[in-house]
């Protein structure tokens, strides 16, 4: 093997890179990428970057000195397996020996009209942070349609800078996959940060005069009015150049549990492209957009590259992911998407900072924690015994750092 | 070697502490703590802790 090309230059792009040189590959390695700026973390584009209080520069990922040849501002239009090739949009041709897709996700646009009009924002990439944080000057008037984790944390940061913020969730309550409980907990903190959140609310369209966004119409008739609208309603993945290369599409690259495209052992895949088998419902895949997870998964598809197929190791992590919202930081391990109810396991007295088990029927699928980090450190490290709610209470009764007992956390 | 924290970055996430925990650890106050002299032939586990932590906070030195 003397080539392997690696397709996408952000977080999965970069570990895969660092895993294949690590364990020890010393042919050619090739990072293809999208955009021109070099490879870059993604979490503070929404808080650090939008606020002022870090600078582009200190969101760069680190290359160290791999002679890893990164071709970046080349974008994969196609793949031909057949002469194991990568097809790029300016007409050239890459060749590989293995490959290793991490095209990663692009921000959903807006389905409806008015996508078009100047002022309406998705937020995925560093231009797209650039260009709405341009928008967020005290007094004017943010509409956030989505209230995820984008969602919201760009409405923590907008009104750190004085902006006056409406958030409009689809659904009763911010942060769906967290549940009703933390969902419910974040509405109230944003309420109380004089955020204007509106739950199962249908958007209409986007309206504007002159080519500029003025208001957004929601589905009862009313119009709310706007200087700037972020649409954050999810991300699909980047995937069209894999459309006529006869690899199985969801539209992620579905992949065993080594990461490896099925039907090709020659082809693996990393990062939120991945649709991998899913640890609770046989048979069926996910992909899941959590830096944690894109980091894991792309060391680990460059260290199984270097493998055989019979050889290669599976994914084997805890998907981990956090937000940081106003001086809350929220954070879940497992599969919080997966649960069918939560019950609060520890509590400060003033439900400052609490942690939330999330149950899917007896068993425990994620733990969230919220301003209590020490303490998810520890269901983390104590995951794989969480068998049931007994046990838990059994485990917790002989630890010294519990928060305290359950308490209600609406207030 | 030498292993530096810049506790302007850190925001106690404790991938580091999943790697290292006897490294690094968080204080009941949810702070980071960690030792400062590490010896050298546990490099690769500190390299495992500089890459895990999603601030890119973790330095190293010789």
């Amino acid at each position: 093997m003397e080539r392997v090309v690696v397709v996408g230059a952000s977080l999965a792009g970069q570990r895969a890179a660092h895993s294949l040189r690590g364990g020890g590959f010393d042919g050619e390695i090739v990072v293809l990428g999208d955009e021109l700026h070099p490879p870059y973390t993604r979490p503070p584009l929404s808080k650090e970057i939008l606020v002022g209080s870090q600078l582009v520069s200190d969101c760069a990922l680190p290359l160290r000195d791999l002679e890893v040849d990164w071709r970046l501002g080349k974008r994969a239009g196609g793949l031909d397996r057949a002469t194991k090739a990568i097809l790029l949009d300016d007409g050239d041709a890459v060749g590989y020996d293995r490959l290793i897709a991490a095209t990663g996700v692009r921000a959903r646009p807006w389905p409806g009209p008015g996508g078009e009009l100047r002022g309406v924002h998705t937020l995925r990439t560093l231009d797209d942070a650039a260009a709405l944080a341009a928008e967020l000057s005290p007094g004017r008037h943010l509409v956030i349609v989505g209230a995820g984790f984008i969602g919201c944390e760009v409405a923590a940061s907008a009104r750190k800078l004085g902006v006056e913020v409406t958030m409009l969730a689809a659904d009763p309550h911010p942060l769906l996959p967290l549940g009703e409980m933390i969902g419910g907990w974040a509405e109230a903190m944003h309420r109380g940060q004089g955020v204007d959140v509106r739950c199962d609310c249908a958007v209409v369209a986007l309206r504007g005069n002159e080519g500029a966004v003025t208001e957004v119409e929601l589905g009862d008739g009313s119009s709310i009015p706007a200087d700037a609208v972020l649409v954050a309603i999810g991300a699909v993945p980047n995937s069209e150049w894999l459309a006529d290369s006869g690899l199985a599409l969801d539209p992620g690259l579905i992949c065993d549990e080594t990461m490896t495209a099925a039907g090709d052992a020659d082809v693996l895949v990393a990062g939120d492209l991945a649709s991998f088998p899913h640890p609770h419902r046989p048979g069926s895949h996910r992909r899941i957009e959590h830096w944690t997870v894109a980091a894991e998964l792309g060391a680990l598809a460059g260290r199984n590259a270097l493998l055989e197929a019979g050889e290669r190791v599976p994914y084997a992590g805890l998907p981990y992911v956090w937000s940081d919202q106003y001086e809350s930081k929220i954070q879940s391990i497992g599969s919080p998407g997966e649960a069918d109810r939560f019950e609060v396991l520890e509590s400060t007295a003033d439900r400052g900072r609490f942690v939330v088990l999330g149950l899917l029927g007896e068993r425990p699928v994620a733990v969230i924690a919220v301003n209590a980090a020490k303490r998810l450190n520890w269901y983390r490290r104590n995951f794989s015994q969480l068998d049931d709610r007994e046990t838990i209470g059994r485990l917790l009764a002989a630890e010294d750092s519990v928060l305290g007992p359950p308490t209600e956390v609406m207030a | 070697m030498k292993v530096h924290v810049d506790m302007n970055l850190c925001q106690s996430h404790g991938e580091c502490v999943v790697v290292a925990p006897d490294v690094f650890e968080l204080g009941d106050d949810d702070v980071l703590r960690w030792k400062e002299d590490v010896p050298e032939d546990r490099r690769a586990e500190m390299e495992a802790a500089v890459d895990a932590c999603p601030m890119m906070a973790i330095r190293l030195e010789d």
